[in-house]
């Protein structure tokens, strides 16, 4: 989904990382712990679960992982945790679970790199300050002894990806770091063995290995792993599927379905195929294929789509669309084709690297071509080449782009936000429109009850909703709980799929469910009706939860700058009202899975850069289509892993965060770019006119990549 | 000047050691979670009996 480079310069994406060593079956991501108490509480709760072996939480990365014997799953430790006060949420299986071995390496090459350079940098200052003769040649000999094996296993991950590079016929920013730490090397040995007095540059090739190994550490530490989500939308696909062959019933793999077969579905499966029902009432979840809030009724003659979920009622399916055909499978198609023309997107460190690493060559050449014809003498040349190419390498400038957004991405994960992209804040930086999914973005997904409900029929209602496990059930029986109503003990409870709920109140039979099969058609709005044993009909209203925030979220974006939309799949009436509740004026509503790819590229076309936030399957081509996107911790695996950014807390105010936090990243990253590049055009000259003493030059280098540094650091305010 | 001969190796030796304990660290995974490293310290439950020490590095301690 991105370039996976090592270095801003280098096209050659490193090694996969190695499978992590920490054995970790599950690993739970907890938003709220804070101190020794939620470490020893979430331990020991954890521990307690009957099939876990053992259970370690990590602070600084808000996980626990935990070895289980296999016979516990995510969910029952995340109601163990939630009783306990915690809460917690599966994290993506293959994520990082501490250092990797890779960068535990990189560690050690740094820490070597370090100790060689400190201890030749104290021998080369005692020959400045003016040692005689035999000491410093002696001292010239020890640093070579240090220098040599420190460069030559430190400086092998330069070494072998310009090795690569080079092979490939390609340039990339390591060739010059590679070259100039060989030659300064190689030169200082021949004036250490020598018996010339000239200064060697062993300290600029070690303090040069030391510095560019912290900007790779920061580098790969910044990165998360992130895998393809064309594959996780294939992986969410119904794997098998009942078919009806002759009276029979027969479990096959969906794939090997054909247009004309029978399917069965169960109440609780997902739909294998695209297809037609035959036979069979039910009511259909279609939220994270379309943004609908509310269940939809089927009856025989409704078409239905692959990945719908069915709730009720058993339903018999003639499959009038199969495998490749499906809506769901042109969808993936679609995300990865989006997913391919984002990954072409070029970071502006790696821009300016593109131009800079031909410019370090070119300079150095002509600096050894000039002072070889002018002074005639080989090795000055060299020596001022040297100097040329340890200024011009760009410890700075590896170090510039990498810490900060390490020092950002740090903020924003304390405010609860997971980037899971490495050129993420450079494109957050740059959004101009902020486009919201509605059901489970800007809502919660859950439905409540209207306020003005009769106490009396919601008793009732609350008895039959017992016996329902459909979404409309559950936020009756649940706004009955928030009054303090107990359900009024209805017996015989029979729920009809597609209609609602029936049973015996008081030896009558009373309804719950759609209008027209629980009241008379047309009497009353709402979604529910309640029909009792007098023959009155009740309505109930439904409405969605906007999250908490939403309102907040929304006014900080527009005070920005940001045009906000609403881009939902429900209908357009119930966008529109939830658009008007949270004041945003743009609104779309009853936009297909592809309408809303159309809709963001549309944006792109004229010029907008659009920020998709959003969780459902229907957003998936939206997400990838978009400059920039976020989801929420809930949402479907596919549209998390296509999330630029995923949101770990609860609300959806920290959209706005996160765009503040990459908008004042990107500006530091211009700032430590300009800053590094000012250093250069102030010490080439003077490394080309041949006054670079290894001293200069190795102070120049160190103070830039220091000045560098403590400016990345302003951005954990 | 003699004093070098002794001077240097103690120096370059002591870089040495520091440089060993900072790869044990590293090999110890004291840097996985600073964070939680720090307040494990005020963790009550260990304060009667120490924990048992992990079987290895590649396993999570018994936390619990």
């Amino acid at each position: 989904m991105s370039t996976l480079a090592t270095c801003p310069g280098c096209a050659i994406p490193p090694r996969p990382v190695p499978a992590e060593t920490i054995r970790a079956d599950l690993v739970l991501h907890l938003p709220d712990i804070h101190c020794a108490a939620c470490i020893a509480s979430v331990e020991t709760m954890l521990a307690e679960v009957p099939g876990v072996r053992s259970a370690r939480v990590n602070l600084t990365l808000r996980r626990a992982m935990v070895e289980t014997d296999g016979s516990v799953e995510a969910p029952d430790l995340i109601a163990r945790l939630a009783a306990g006060g915690h809460r917690a949420s599966v994290f993506e299986p293959g994520v990082r679970t501490g250092q990797s071995p890779e960068m535990r390496d990189l560690a050690s090459r740094i820490g070597v790199a370090g100790f060689a350079a400190m201890n030749v940098m104290l021998l080369s200052v005692a020959v400045w300050a003016g040692a005689g003769d035999v000491t410093a040649r002696m001292f010239h000999l020890i640093s070579g002894a240090i220098a040599l094996p420190a460069v030559a296993w430190a400086g092998q991950p330069f070494f072998r990806s310009a090795y690569r590079a080079l092979r490939a016929g390609r340039m990339n920013m390591d060739v010059p770091i590679s070259l100039a730490i060989i030659l300064a090397s190689a030169v200082s040995l021949a004036v250490a063995l020598g018996s010339s007095d000239r200064p060697g540059w062993f300290e600029a090739a070690l303090s040069l290995t030391f510095f560019l190994l912290i900007g790779r550490y920061l580098d790969m530490a910044g990165r998360h792993a992130s895998r393809s989500a064309a594959a996780e939308l294939a992986a969410l696909e119904v794997p098998q599927a009942i078919r009806l062959a002759n009276g029979a019933e027969e479990i096959v793999p969906a794939r090997s379905l054909a247009p004309g077969d029978h399917v069965l579905i169960r109440p609780g499966d997902r739909i294998p195929a695209d297809g037609r029902v035959i036979d069979g009432d039910s009511d259909l979840d279609r939220s994270i294929l379309t943004g609908e809030s509310l269940p939809v009724a089927i009856s025989p003659g409704a078409d239905v789509a692959a990945g719908e979920l069915n709730l009720t009622g058993t339903l018999t399916l003639r499959v009038t669309r199969a495998g490749a055909e499906t809506g769901l499978a042109r969808l993936a198609a679609m995300v990865a084709t989006a997913e391919m023309q984002r990954s072409r997107y070029t970071g502006f460190a790696d821009r300016a690297s593109r131009l800079y690493a031909p410019a370090v060559h070119a300079l150095g050449a002509m600096a050894f071509v000039m002072w070889w014809s002018l002074t005639g003498d080989p090795i000055r040349g060299i020596d001022v080449a040297i100097s040329v190419l340890v200024i011009t390498c760009p410890c700075a400038l590896g170090l510039a782009v990498p810490a900060v957004s390490t020092v950002s991405t740090a903020r924003l994960f304390r405010a609860g936000l997971l980037v899971r992209s490495p050129t993420a804040l450079e494109r957050l930086a740059e959004v101009d429109t902020v486009v919201f999914d509605k059901t489970g973005t800007l809502t919660t997904g859950e439905l409540r009850l209207g306020a003005d409900t009769d106490p009396k029929a919601l008793a009732l209602a609350a008895g039959l909703a017992r016996g329902s496990s459909h979404p409309l059930s559950r936020a009756i029986a649940k706004a009955a709980r928030a009054r303090g109503i107990s359900p009024a003990p209805v017996g015989a409870l029979q729920e009809k799929a597609g209609r609602g709920v029936e049973g015996i109140f008081h030896g009558e039979r009373i309804r719950l469910g759609r209008p027209g099969w629980a009241g008379a058609m047309g009497a009353g709005g709402g979604s529910v009706q309640l029909l009792d044993g007098a023959g009155k009909v009740s309505s109930f209203t439904v409405d969605e939860v906007p999250r908490p925030d939403a309102v907040e979220a929304v006014q900080q974006l527009e005070a920005m700058g940001m045009r906000v939309t609403l881009l939902s799949g429900d209908a357009p009436d119930s966008a529109a009202r939830l658009a008007r509740r949270l004041g945003i004026a743009e609104v779309m509503g009853g936009v297909s899975p592809e309408g809303k790819h159309e809709v963001l590229a549309r944006m792109a076309a004229e010029g907008r850069r659009p920020l998709m936030v959003g969780d459902g399957l229907n957003d998936t081509g939206a997400l990838a289509g978009a400059h920039a996107s976020m989801a929420p911790a809930r949402a479907v695996d596919a549209a998390r892993s296509l999330a630029d950014v995923v949101i770990l807390s609860e609300g959806i105010a920290s959209v706005a965060t996160a765009v503040s936090v990459a908008r004042r990243a990107h500006g530091l990253a211009r700032q430590n770019v300009a800053l590094a590049i000012g250093y250069n055009l102030v010490s080439v000259p003077v490394a080309f006119a041949g006054l670079a003493s290894p001293l200069v030059a190795a102070l120049a280098m160190s103070s830039s990549s220091l000045a560098v540094t403590l400016n990345a650091m302003r951005a954990r305010k | 000047m003699n004093v070098l001969v002794v001077l240097m190796p103690i120096s370059i030796g002591l870089g040495l050691a520091g440089l060993a304990v900072f790869v044990w660290t590293l090999r110890a995974r004291q840097y996985d979670d600073p964070e939680g490293d720090s307040v494990r310290l005020l963790d009550p439950r260990w304060d009667d009996r120490p924990m048992a020490p992990p079987k290895t590095h590649e396993a999570p301690g018994p936390g619990a």
